[in-house]
């Protein structure tokens, strides 16, 4: 882990990030952490106290060769690894094609997964198509590994008349009840102890599910964060509870949301297991969520994880990280770019070549292509249409109030 | 005088007050190196030190509390809360601890402090970066509640209010940080020029209590505040109607006296604000009027605002109260 960097201790502690602009993004080389350094405990007979070291540590399984190595490497099949690379890769050029698209006025606002690719996507194909997705804006990755349809997607991102929530959120704040994905929502973290209580509903039934959520490093500061923790260590519901530690919260450096330790680490005052895993590694994040999912199967409750990653890209559209960060950050950060790591992985073992590559991204990108095309079909951003304007007041109450009914009616539309 | 937008006056505001008074310290969420989201606090942790403005943990809660805490310990602390839809983590330490403080301690403890954060619509910005909350505090008594809509009130009501002794919310009408706001997102001018862009570089102050006269008129009364005061200035403009304009600046306590002799003359009123209907600021003002101004009433007291739904992204215009909606409801009052 970076060695934190305060200043000084007088009058009391500001923490800062390793780097500001200007200066020399130096992390050291590689990771010193190894695959094979960590053992594969039990899942369904693993105390918190079996994790100590996986919480500070740091769970890999690809290689610095992209070679797949120790107790955690999934042996995954060629076609599931493939299946892996062809959803990141139509995640990251499914963003670009957005950020395009906010960037000339068709959307109003948009946050990318850049860099950060693997995280929804091998989790949810680590876990079984019943399972409940609870994510936060940087997870809409999990509903490419649950089939939704593109076009669906961008109506929603443009608010056009084909949006499934009637142009009420904001991009990228998914719902698709469906895909099991619950509705996402700007107020971080509140999904972290609801994804608990989704949970403890599936134990109360006994239904075979497990809910699965995120939140950030700089949102594990908040209260729900803590509740989730408490809540799933006193009641042990099949939840599996990431912190995706992408080391900024829009300015604001990991540095300056702990005082020091993993956040993995915190798992285990709560006793729950907890494991600290590379993020950028697609076979590390498979094995660890499958493992959790094994233990949650087993009726031994939650599973805490925090996934070591680096937001390459801005925190939303809104955001220049050029102001607080040097430019060229991501790219000297040791985890690397997790499509090119499974990528490397696939051509060292045989399994696919540059052309295969070059053939699927322009396959997706043509996809992506006509699917926005075909998304505008029902209005975009700069010129509708939009949906009515009656859909301001359907659905805040199961049946529309008398209040609520003049008001329409004043408003006449 | 210096031409500032919102943006450098309450930047300029608190600038002011951490030269004046070493107590006041200002942290919150990205507000430390990077400025904060919307740039209020740019250069001030270069100028004053990392232990004076600073970048806090995201917790609306952690926030409010430690502010509360410092307050308690003789500093004056000035938090941003990042958007006034976030405040609500908060809301437990604000409305149980924060308000009460002094009343439940026999006026032993005070905790000075004061919350800014942006509020309103007009941004695109959906259910969470788009509510106007001022009614939640309003009905919390032991706050004072402020809301600014022009570079020279912005400074001068935020010098007020971190001079305060009471614990302040004031809410900054985002859609205005660059320019006013008239209710044509095409046609969205900057603050450069307008007479209330002219802001003292130095301290001054615009007195916590006392609402702006905006415009003097005879046949209705129109009160606003934030981003309402512009809109209703054009709706004023649009009706042909000699309306006088009160920009209330501070909701708790209100300038009640300004109001009911403006109504007394006029014999009409409209309050606009953008935040729901139901509970809203209006509904407290409305029934405060009638019980002084009941007989000098010739129409009923209209309210125009945000629909009692929330906030909706694609469709905000058919939300936020209209110039074309608040002309019409300025109309109506004189059919009476």
């Amino acid at each position: 882990m970076t060695e934190r960097v305060t200043a000084t201790t007088k009058p009391y502690t500001i923490g800062r990030p390793p780097f500001r602009p200007g200066e020399d993004a130096d992390f050291g080389g590689k990771f010193t952490e190894q695959p094979g350094d960590l053992n594969r405990p039990d899942p369904a007979n693993c105390s918190a106290q079996d994790t100590v070291a996986h919480a500070s540590g740091l769970i890999r399984v690809l290689n610095d060769d992209g070679v797949a190595l120790g107790e955690w490497n999934p042996l995954l099949d060629a076609e599931t690894l493939i299946q892996g690379l062809e959803y990141m890769m139509r995640l990251r050029i499914f963003d670009d094609r957005m950020i395009k698209m906010q960037r000339t006025g068709k959307l109003s606002f948009y946050m990318r997964s850049f860099g950060e690719e693997a995280i929804a996507i091998a989790q949810t194909m680590a876990l079984e198509t019943q399972d409940w997705i609870f994510p936060s804006y940087r997870q809409p990755g999990a509903q490419f590994v649950r089939g939704r349809d593109m076009v669906s997607m961008i109506c929603h991102c443009i608010g056009n008349t084909e949006d499934n929530v009637k142009g009420r959120q904001m991009p990228v704040h998914y719902t698709w009840k469906e895909g099991r994905f619950i509705s996402i929502s700007s107020p971080v973290g509140t999904q972290f102890s609801q994804a608990v209580g989704v949970a403890m509903a599936s134990a109360y039934k006994g239904d075979d599910e497990v809910c699965i959520s995120w939140l950030g490093d700089g949102t594990s500061a908040q209260g729900d964060y803590h509740y989730a923790l408490n809540f799933a260590s006193t009641f042990k519901p099949p939840v599996i509870l990431n912190v995706v530690n992408n080391q900024w919260a829009i300015s604001t450096h990991a540095n300056l949301a702990t005082g020091g330790r993993t956040f993995a680490e915190r798992g285990l005052a709560y006793d729950i297991p907890s494991f600290r895993v590379d993020g950028n590694d697609f076979l590390a994040l498979y094995s660890v969520t499958k493992w959790a999912r094994l233990r949650a199967a087993a009726g031994k409750g939650a599973t805490h994880i925090e996934v070591y990653t680096y937001r390459a890209g801005g925190h939303s559209s809104s955001d220049d990280p050029s102001v607080y960060r040097p430019s060229d950050e991501f790219k000297h950060w040791p985890g690397g770019d997790p499509i090119e790591r499974l990528k490397e992985h696939l051509m060292k073992a045989e399994l696919w070549n540059e052309t295969r590559h070059t053939a699927l991204a322009k396959k997706i990108d043509d996809e992506v292509m006509a699917s926005y095309k075909a998304a505008c079909e029902f209005g975009d951003l700069a010129s509708g249409p939009y949906p009515p304007a009656s859909t301001i007041f359907t659905e805040v109450y199961e049946t529309v109030p008398w209040h609520v009914q003049e008001q329409r009616e004043e408003l006449g539309k | 005088m210096t031409d500032m937008n919102m943006i450098k006056a309450l930047n300029s505001a608190l600038e002011v007050q951490l030269e004046k008074d070493k107590n006041v310290v200002i942290f919150g969420e990205d507000v430390g190196f990077f400025g904060g989201v919307f740039r209020v606090t740019d250069g001030l942790q270069k100028k004053f030190g990392e232990h004076r403005v600073f970048d806090s943990p995201l917790a609306e809660g952690g926030i409010a509390a430690i502010a509360m805490g410092m307050g308690l310990n003789g500093l004056r602390p000035v938090a941003e809360i990042q958007f006034a839809d976030y405040i609500f983590p908060a809301y437990d330490q604000i409305v149980n601890e924060i308000a009460k403080v002094r009343h439940r301690s026999g006026g032993e403890f005070t905790a000075p402090l004061t919350f800014r954060t942006p509020a309103g619509g007009g941004i695109k910005g959906g259910h969470h970066h788009s509510q106007s909350p001022e009614a939640q505090f309003t009905h919390t008594p032991g706050l004072k509640v402020v809301y600014c809509s022009t570079p020279y009130n912005a400074k001068g009501l935020l010098t007020a209010a971190i001079e305060c002794n009471d614990p302040v919310i004031f809410f900054e009408p985002k859609r205005c940080y660059r320019g006013p706001f008239y209710g044509d997102p095409h046609n969205v001018p900057t603050w450069s020029g307008h007479p209330d862009a002219e802001v003292p570089e130095g301290h001054y102050i615009v007195p916590l209590e006392e609402a702006r006269i905006v415009r003097e008129g005879s046949a209705c009364t129109v009160i606003a505040w934030g981003t309402m005061v512009h809109m209703c200035e054009q709706a004023i403009k649009d009706s042909g109607i000699d309306c006088e304009l009160i920009d209330l600046q501070t909701l708790v306590p209100w300038d009640r006296d300004r109001v009911v002799n403006s109504i007394k003359k006029t014999g009409r009123c409209v309050i606009v604000h953008e935040a729901p209907k139901t509970s809203g600021f209006g509904a407290e003002m409305s029934a405060s009027i009638q019980e002084r101004c009941f007989y000098h009433l010739e129409a009923p007291i209209a309210r125009v605002t945000g629909w009692d739904t929330p906030f909706p992204h694609t469709t905000e215009w058919d939300y936020i109260p209209s110039p074309a909606r608040i002309a019409e409801a300025i109309k109506k009052t004189q059919e009476e």
